[in-house]
Order: structure tokens, then sequence, then C-alpha cells
């Protein structure tokens, strides 16, 4: 049994290297490969990779409103580094990350891990309604969840009072982070575990049916069996959640208008970004801003990335 | 060049077309006397485009296309207030798309002149409609440099307030001095529960009114490169402890204006008054249509009674873009349903904008009009005796977008904690300081 397992596990590697073999003494179309490749690369260029150089051209100036533009170097980075508004915003996110992320994901494996089971009853629909706050667009969500914060109307304001309770203040400068935060987990719970989920199926049943002769018990199984297993997509999901966490801009710049003094400028770095721009009218600092934004993010994410290979190869050894 | 060698000839016209008088005559007394330049402007199809959040603007757009068939007026909503002004500047720098003619507050002209991006309507003689527009309202658009837009709308402060809320503290009128403001603030709350009214923490522009009304002008600006800021002065300061002493006694309440919980607080009379400009009432009548009839407006309270005295809240204006390919139709545009009875007329009787023409404030039949939501009260009439008393020097900063949400970073969090708002002054003053020598002002 467990000879079988090894070997459908490790299957789907072996084809591709058998069909690459022959390609390689087929020297007909040199460039059809390229060919293939033309439309992405022109739109990638168009879209990505020129507005990003153009980014960069744009960080390295200075625009007055008296005095016009200026070439100043990495000027407006030096000053990004020190400028309050921004670490304030990048810290928020950091906590953000060490609090919001792991409850979100935990929640979704959770939730991954009781669908696959089979003991949920209806576990197409349950599937569907822990999904359905994905299919919501941010900003419907982020409206929805505002009215039921509010204040002195909002339905969890008015259980509190009903039941003779202190309501708590949701939109308060103390509080405002943790809303945010129930927003976004209630909004990619889903999504993540969907993606879990799909991994989760793709697991060999034998896998299940060894287990069961060994005698382990469904807990043991999910810890010893799904989870190692989906491994790769719970990484996926953790690096999403780290772009996703310090590209927040939808929720801050919602929840600006119901609580307009307590969401700062600099709430979220994007948010600050785009506040610079297009309030400050400051494009170039924006730029520079937007530009370390990406390289916090790049360097979080390979730093995840590296860490799961890490503990991977401990494992293998 | 062209356009400087008919400029005196076509500022006759401009003046001989209109007096204003409000008899009727419409469209056809308004037909120019010929000039050369103006008849071929007016008489080639052109077509204009016009940036505008007004509703219904289609209306006095549809009189002006009659009164000059060749014209054809394309109106687009891009937004309003921030968005418009976002998109405005967008298309100014991307060098095309821009409109013939926008829609600009007041608060922002020094703004758009600062890049140079109005057109200056002097040359087509709009400094002899100045007279027929209230002074303020007209020095608002008007320096010494140019005439940089007509005047639409205008919102001079006053007080609207629930007489039932104030009838049940024991006040059987609205307060005339601040000092009896903060007593009835007091009876209001013991007796009522209610507060007399909020001061929204995100409403910079509600607080700088009331500083105009106070005579402070905490803002200049020469129109090249010099500005004065003075948010923090004595005078600003001695306000604005004014407003914190109610504010920690919570007699005023300081919720974000505009959100769902303001607009509820408004309806069911958690607010017993709203210090708000000439667009107030309107504006109440379609939120708190339950109210009708308990609302009375009055002027704002006074620091001096005998001297009564009022701000500014709002209120825009249309202004012709520099970039315009079609400048004489655009000003005409501009004027014409500014100017003419006919479309200033139907601003103010179904869009209810507020008048910013003499002539129309001063005509009995918008005047006097009772009002059924004020119970019966002429609030026309009563706010256009408050802009007759609006201080008619105030001026605005070139960044104002950076004034107001620097106010919401540093006196509006103040204010939203109930804190101390008066220091927060300090703050606010320094960063506009920073902002404008980082920009490359000279501070004054």
């Amino acid at each position: 049994m467990a000879v079988t397992t090894v070997s459908s596990a490790e299957s789907p590697a072996a084809p591709p290297s058998s069909r690459r073999a022959p390609r390689r003494g087929h020297r007909g179309h040199p460039f059809a490969g390229f060919l293939f490749v033309v439309p992405f690369m022109v739109l990638f260029i168009a879209m990505i990779i020129v507005p990003l150089g153009y980014a960069a051209y744009l960080s390295l100036f200075e625009n007055k409103l008296i005095g016009g533009t200026s070439f100043v170097g990495l000027k407006n980075f030096a000053e990004a580094l020190t400028d309050e508004a921004f670490l304030g915003g990048v810290g928020r996110m950091g906590l953000f990350l060490v609090i919001q992320v792991p409850i979100m994901l935990f929640l979704a494996l959770f939730l991954a891990l009781a669908i696959d089971s089979g003991r949920t009853r209806a576990a197409r629909s349950a599937r569907l309604l822990a999904f359905m706050p994905y299919a919501v667009p941010g900003v419907v969500a982020t409206l929805m969840w505002g009215y039921l914060y509010g204040p002195d109307f909002g339905p969890i304001t008015q259980a509190f009072e009903a039941l003779g309770l202190q309501p708590p203040d949701l939109l308060g400068t103390s509080s405002i982070l943790g809303s945010m935060m129930n927003i976004v987990t209630w909004e990619y719970v889903g999504y993540n575990m969907i993606i879990m989920y799909a991994a989760l199926r793709a697991i060999p049943t034998e896998l299940y049916e060894a287990a069961a002769i060994d005698g382990a018990s469904r807990i043991r199984i999910a810890l010893s069996i799904k989870i190692p297993a989906i491994k790769p997509a719970i990484m996926l999901t953790v690096i999403f959640s780290v772009i996703g966490t310090f590209q927040l801009f939808n929720e801050p710049a919602l929840l600006d208008a119901i609580a307009p003094v307590v969401i700062t400028n600099g709430f979220t770095p994007n948010f600050y970004a785009y506040n610079v721009a297009f309030v400050n009218q400051d494009v170039n600092y924006a730029a520079a801003i937007a530009f370390l934004l990406g390289l916090v993010i790049a360097v979080l994410s390979y730093v995840v990335q590296l860490s799961s290979q890490r503990a991977e190869r401990k494992v293998r050894r | 060049m062209a356009l400087a060698g008919t400029a005196a000839a076509f500022s006759l016209i401009a003046t001989g077309c209109s007096s204003g008088d409000g008899d009727g005559g419409g469209a056809e007394s308004a037909e120019p006397i010929a000039s050369d330049a103006f008849d071929e402007a007016m008489s080639t199809p052109t077509e204009l485009t016009f940036w505008t959040w007004v509703p219904d603007i289609e209306n006095e757009i549809a009189l002006f296309e009659e009164a000059y068939p060749a014209m054809d007026v394309t109106v687009e909503n891009v937004g309003q207030g921030l968005e418009h002004y976002q998109k405005l500047r967008s298309a100014l720098e991307s060098g095309e798309g821009a409109p013939d003619v926008a829609q600009i507050e007041y608060m922002y002209i020094p703004t758009f002149n600062l890049t140079n991006s109005l057109l200056d309507l002097s040359q087509f003689g709009a400094r002899d409609l100045g007279g027929d527009y209230v002074e303020w309202v007209w020095n608002q658009v008007a320096n010494d440099a140019g005439v940089w837009a007509i005047p639409q709308d205008t919102g001079p402060m006053g007080n609207l307030y629930r007489e039932d809320i104030l009838a049940e503290a024991g006040l059987d009128a609205a307060p005339e001095t601040y000092d009896e403001y903060a007593e009835a603030a007091q009876l209001v709350k013991d007796e009522t529960g209610s507060y007399i009214s909020n001061l929204a923490a995100n409403e910079p522009v509600q607080l700088i009114a009331l500083l105009w009304q106070a005579g402070i002008d905490p803002f200049g600006y020469d129109g090249a490169e010099t500005v004065s800021i003075d948010v923090s002065s004595a005078e600003v300061k001695e306000i604005v402890q004014y407003w914190q002493d109610l504010v920690q006694a919570d007699l005023v309440s300081t919720d974000a204006g505009w959100t769902d919980n303001w607009f509820q607080n408004i309806a069911n009379g958690n607010y017993a008054g709203w210090l708000v400009p000439a667009w107030g009432p309107i504006f109440l009548q379609g939120t708190a249509e339950g109210t009708a009839g308990k609302w009375r407006a009055a002027p704002l309270p006074q620091w001096d009674a005998a001297n009564p005295v009022s701000g500014n809240w709002g209120g825009s204006s249309n202004a012709v873009l520099a970039t315009s390919e079609n400048p004489i139709a655009a000003y005409e545009l501009a004027r014409w349903i500014n100017y003419e009875p006919e479309p200033t007329t139907m601003f103010a009787t179904e869009q209810f904008l507020y008048p910013a023409l003499t002539s129309l404030l001063e005509d009995p039949e918008y005047a006097d009009q009772p009002v059924e939501f004020f119970g019966g009260q002429e609030v026309n009439a009563e706010f256009a005796e408050i802009s007759a008393t609006v201080d008619p020097t105030f001026e605005w900063l070139p960044f104002m977008e950076y004034v107001l949400s620097s106010y919401n970073e540093t006196v509006g969090a103040a204010w939203e904690k109930k804190g101390d708002a008066v220091g927060a002054l300090d703050v606010w003053q320094q960063e506009l300081v920073d902002y404008a020598t980082e920009q490359g002002f000279t501070v004054e």
C-alpha cells in the first residue's frame, strides 16, 4: 500500500521530463516559443514595466508648486525613510499582518478541513456560504460593515443598548484597526479556504485508507497527512495575505467617510501614497513611497518563501 | 492677439446686454448688439464642454442653447468636490481633455490661479458685471489682477434651529449672542438632552466660516509667491476656545458630518440646530422630512450684537479654463447662465441655489416666499439680510486641499477626542507653514 501511494504522488512530476526530451532534438521553429509569449509580453511591458519605470523616474524628481520640477536624486526616498506618517502606516500594517493574517488563515484552514472531512452536512452549501463574502466587492463590504459599526444607530450598538450594556466604540482611534481586521477577515476567509480546500481534494485518497488501517484518528489524519500535504497551498495564502495587507486601500478609504478624523492620511501606506499624490499634489514623493512599499512587500514575501523552503528541506532530510 | 483687440468692443456688448432688472424679457433682452468678433464667435457652430456637479443644470443650458442656437454644450459630471478638482488638474496637466467651463468653489479659485489655469475674464468686460453681485461674493472671484470666474451661488452662514426643542428648554427665540448661545446650550442639554448643535470634526470650512464671521483673516495670497498663514493667532484661539469649552462640557457634539449617524441625529432631533449656510434649508427639507414645520432660520449668534456680521461656507462659480479654444463662447456661457434673469431665477427657484445677484436677492417674488418646512418663515429673505452682513474681505490659500486635510489630521482629531483643539491649532499652523515653504512659497 505504502509503495503505491508514493509512486502515485511522484508520478505527476515524471511525464513532463519525458515529454521534454524529444523536443530538444527538434530545431524547426526556434522562434515559435517566442511568438507564443509575445501577446503576454506586450501587455506585460505596456501595463507593468513601463508604468514601473515611469514611477521610478518620477521618484527622482521634485515638483514644487512654485519653482517647478528639478532632479533631486534619492532625496524623496531619504525623506520617506524618516517620514512618521509613512513609517507609521507600515508599522500599522505590520501589526495587522501578525494579528489578522494568522487568525484569518487558521479560520480558513479550519473551515477547509471541516468541509473536507465530509462530516459537515450540506458541505456544498457551507462552502458556498463561507466563500460568499469574497464575492461581495470590498467597497460594498466596507460600506456594509461601516453601517453595522455605526456609533449611535448601528445594529451592534443597538444590541448592546438593548441588553443594557455600554456599547463599544468600534470606530474610535483605538478600535478602528481591529474593526478593519474584522472586515478583511470576513472578506477573505472564504477565498483562502477555497485555495486550501482545492489542495485538500488533490490529496490521493489512498493515504487516508492507509491511515485508517493504521488506526489514525481524524484529527491525527488532519495534522499528519492533510496539513503537511497542503503546505504549498498554505504558503501561497500566506504570501497573498502579506501582499494584500500592505496594499490595503479600499477599507481605509471608505471608512474615512464614516470615521473621517480617525482614519489619518497615512493610515495605510497605499492610502498615504494616494493622499500625497492627490491631496498634497506631490506625485514624485508618492512615487517614492510606492516604490519603497513595493520593496517592503518584495522582501517580506521573499522571507516567507525562503523560510518555508528551509523548513521543507529540513523535513526532507 | 485678435482676442485682445476685440476686448474693448466686447466689453461694451457685455455690459449693454443686460441690466438684470428682473422684469423678464429673458433671452430676447440678452441678445447683444452686434460686434464682429462676438457675433462671429456666437454664430459659428461651436462645441463647448462644461464640467459641473449642479443637478439639472441641463435646463439652464437648454435656455442658453436656445438663445445661441449655434452653441452645443456638453455637460459632464466628473464628481463633486475633491474628485472634480483632481480630474480637472489631471486634464490640465496632461494638456488635453480639460473642459471649456468648470464649476469651481470660491475657495479653490486661488488654487487654480496658481497654475494659471483660469482665463482672466476682465478682457471680455466681466469687471462691469461686478456691481450687480453682492460685494463679498464679487471679491471672491475678482482681484486687482483680473476676474477669474462668474459667481453662481453662495453660502452666507445662519443658524437653523428646532423651534420646538428650544421651546421645550424654555427659549422662545434663537440666541442672539455667543454668550446667550452658551447659556442656551446648557438649557437645551439639561431640559431636552439634545445638543444645541454639532461642530463636525471633519468640517474645517464650517469653522473657517465662523472665523470669517469674527473678522479674522487667517489666510492671504498675493497671487504670486507669497502667502500669509495665521491659524493660531490669539483671535483664532479665542474662538476655538469658546467651542472647546462647549464641546468639553458635552453641550456641543463633534460627530463627523455627512455620515449616516449624522443624518440620523439631524432627523431625530439629537441636534437642536445647525450653524449652516443658505444652502442648509433646502438640504434639511430633503434630509429631515419628518421634522417639517419645526425648523426656523435665524442669523448666527454674534460676538457684538450691535454690529451683526456673518461668514460664508461654500457656494461656487463658473470659470473659463485658459486652455479653452473658444474663450468668447465659453465666457458667454459662464456669464449668461449666471447673470441673465431667466437662468438665474431658474437656479434659485428650481435648483434652490442661493443667489449671488443682488437683484434676485431683492426680488420680492423670490425673497418673500414663505417656506412651509420653516413654519411659513420667509427663509430666503432672512438669508438675504445675512448675506449683506458677510465680511467682504476674505482670502484663501492656493493649496486648500492640503489646508483642509491637514486640519482634519490636527484640529479635527482633537475635536474627535474632545481634546485640546486650541493646542492643535499650533500644530496645524506649523504643518501649513512647512508645506508652503517646502512648495517654494514665501511665508509672511
